[in-house]
């Protein structure tokens, strides 16, 4: 066991595999709670959508190119047209409601469909997509390595540098209008950082899975905390352990290191609803026992309540 | 009168074909507290929102204050967002605006003083989840108030909220207005603030068709706890709550109130 265990820590590929697990453990959960709060849990799927067009784009102009390995340009592609994307979408949510709503699932739909179109027209198959939709831990050369390393900074650097004031804008963002803090600026941080980290997740997890990434460890921690911060770091520790184990796992099974990372994480909130309870329980043993309603009178006048028994009352009348 | 704090001329907005505001001037002076008043969907809310720089108007001027003297208390029964988040958290969002992005030194003191103003101090690490709507409501008061503002603007400070909650907003509002602060707060009636109204402006259909003394609220309207009732078929109620004691009759209106018989009704 300890063998196999070395043994995996050494061998290159599954080092830089493991440290892109964990770049995206801890990234993901972070961004995601700020979609959570604001109520766009699916932003990261619909970005998620429009990146594949940009992975057949930099496929095909990395191949037009003649560059080895000739997907070399896919990570920059998405980069590219999944930052362009969640600039509008976030232009179409400051537009409007209802059409918003239309204008981003033909955005998504259109997404998906067009990189498909792109690269079959450049003579790939859809198996070249693949590993981009499901994840493949063999994929992750070293300079994607570094490219993570790099996205992932920023992300960090604007995830965590700028909580405060990305809370407050997700949590009122009309009272930030009123407040004078620049709204539109941190709304686009907020889209651009998203398209980021599913472009860094998306050798890990794939692009169909990355929002899973996102919300599900965030799933998880609002059932067993209070604040925002806490959810935030729970969240992200969440991340790190399912995405570390996950792709571990996938070192001895053959199977999706995405589709295992995500089965992971929602067994931990099945198991986290189901211990929610004894922990609430527990932590309120001596309230259990107490009115569970808050302690604050209502503005009523009632009458005094009646002293006879109801149900003595009830039957004189029927007797009768 | 003090200085001028807010200068408003021909404002207009305009939401696609609605034209919700037409034409309003607002003029409000330093330590005034003026209540705009007016029916549902007058325009109460629009306009401040449109002062504020929430909404877009469509024409007119405005000359406000620097957005970091401004406390907004916006109208919302629920201070929850989509995850939880304590009362400190919510409160210290207050603290940033235009150029401040991140807390300040000494930001827990801070929050724990805006929240004892309200009398929540002791709420400081609890979910907003978890308080009651009054409470909601004092949390978004105290985040207005721990950016120190020279002008607040509420938005129905009152609605909906539980009598306790009411009397404690009555308190902290006294405190502040006798620290000088201008008010500008959006009221459906005046109730326990009236005492403290230096002036009301009153809209209706978008247009302003009263600037001046507090205007006297209709017979019943100013009672804590009244219940009344307007509806066409007014004459068909009037027969089965003849009996009610406390009931004012009016052609159009019948105003019900509880506590006229020392708290019994007996219908």
């Amino acid at each position: 066991m300890y063998s196999e265990l070395s043994y995996m820590f050494t061998d290159p590929l599954m080092q830089r595999a493991l440290l892109a697990a964990l770049m995206v453990g801890v990234t993901a959960p972070i961004i995601g709670t700020y979609l959570v709060q604001r109520r766009l849990s699916l932003l990261g799927d619909g970005i998620g959508h429009i990146a594949l067009t940009g992975v057949a784009l930099g496929w095909v102009i990395g191949s037009a190119m003649g560059l080895r390995p000739v997907d070399a340009l896919t990570v920059p592609g998405a980069v590219v047209v999944a930052v362009i994307g969640s600039v509008l979408i976030e232009v179409v949510r400051r537009r409007g409601r209802t059409s918003g709503d239309l204008a981003l699932a033909l955005m998504f739909y259109g997404g998906v469909a067009g990189g498909l179109l792109i690269i079959q027209s450049a003579g790939g198959g859809s198996a070249n997509l693949m590993q981009y939709l499901f994840g493949s831990i063999s994929t992750v050369s070293p300079t994607d390595l570094w490219l993570t390393l790099a996205l992932s900074s920023v992300i960090l650097a604007v995830g965590l540098g700028l909580r405060t004031a990305l809370f407050a804008v997700s949590h009122d963002e009309e009272f930030s209008i009123a407040s004078g803090m620049p709204v539109w600026l941190l709304n686009m941080a907020v889209a651009i950082v998203s398209a980021l980290t599913v472009t860094v997740a998306m050798r890990v997890v794939g692009l169909l899975l990355v929002s899973a990434l996102m919300i599900v460890p965030v799933a998880v921690a609002q059932l067993l905390t209070h604040s925002f911060r806490r959810t935030m770091w729970l969240a992200c520790g969440i991340g790190v352990v399912v995405c570390i184990a996950g792709l571990s796992i996938t070192y001895w099974h053959n199977v999706s290191p995405g589709a295992m990372i995500v089965v992971l994480a929602i067994g931990v909130y099945l198991l986290a609803a189901l211990i929610r309870p004894i922990l609430h329980r527990r932590q309120a043993a001596d309230v259990y026992t107490r009115d569970p309603h808050p302690d604050i009178p209502d503005d009523l006048c009632l009458p005094p309540m009646p002293v006879e028994p109801a149900s003595a009352a009830e039957t004189k009348e029927c007797a009768t | 009168m003090g200085a001028v704090v807010i200068q408003a001329t021909g404002i207009h907005v305009r939401f696609g074909t609605f034209h919700v505001l037409r034409g309003i001037d607002l003029t409000v002076c330093k330590g005034e507290v003026v209540a705009l008043l007016g029916a549902n969907g007058s325009g109460k809310s629009t306009l401040i929102r449109a002062l504020l720089g929430i909404v877009p108007m469509s024409g007119g001027t405005v000359s406000l204050p620097d957005a970091h003297q401004i406390g907004y208390v916006p109208q919302r029964v629920s201070a929850a967002g989509g995850l939880p988040a304590t009362a400190q958290e919510v409160v210290a969002a207050g603290l940033l605006g235009k150029g401040r992005l991140r807390l300040p030194r000494g930001w827990r003191q801070q929050v724990h003083d805006a929240l004892e103003q309200v009398g929540l101090a002791d709420r400081c690490h609890a979910a907003t989840n978890h308080l009651s709507g009054g409470q909601q409501q004092r949390v978004l008061i105290a985040r207005a108030l721990v950016r120190n503002p020279e002008l607040l603007v509420l938005d129905e400070p009152v609605a909906g909220v539980d009598h306790q909650s009411q009397e404690q907003f009555a308190i902290t509002m006294h405190t502040l207005v006798s620290q000088g602060r201008t008010v500008l707060v959006v009221l459906h009636e005046l109730g326990s603030l009236a005492p403290l109204i230096t002036r009301a402006v009153v809209l209706r259909h978008g247009q302003k068709v009263h600037d001046g003394e507090p205007p006297q609220a209709h017979p019943g309207h100013d009672t804590p706890g009244h219940v009344h009732l307007h509806t066409p078929q007014i004459d068909e109620f009037k027969p089965h709550l003849s009996g009610l004691i406390g009931l004012d009759h009016a052609s159009e209106a019948l105003t019900y109130h509880p506590k006229t018989e020392g708290g019994r009704s007996d219908v």
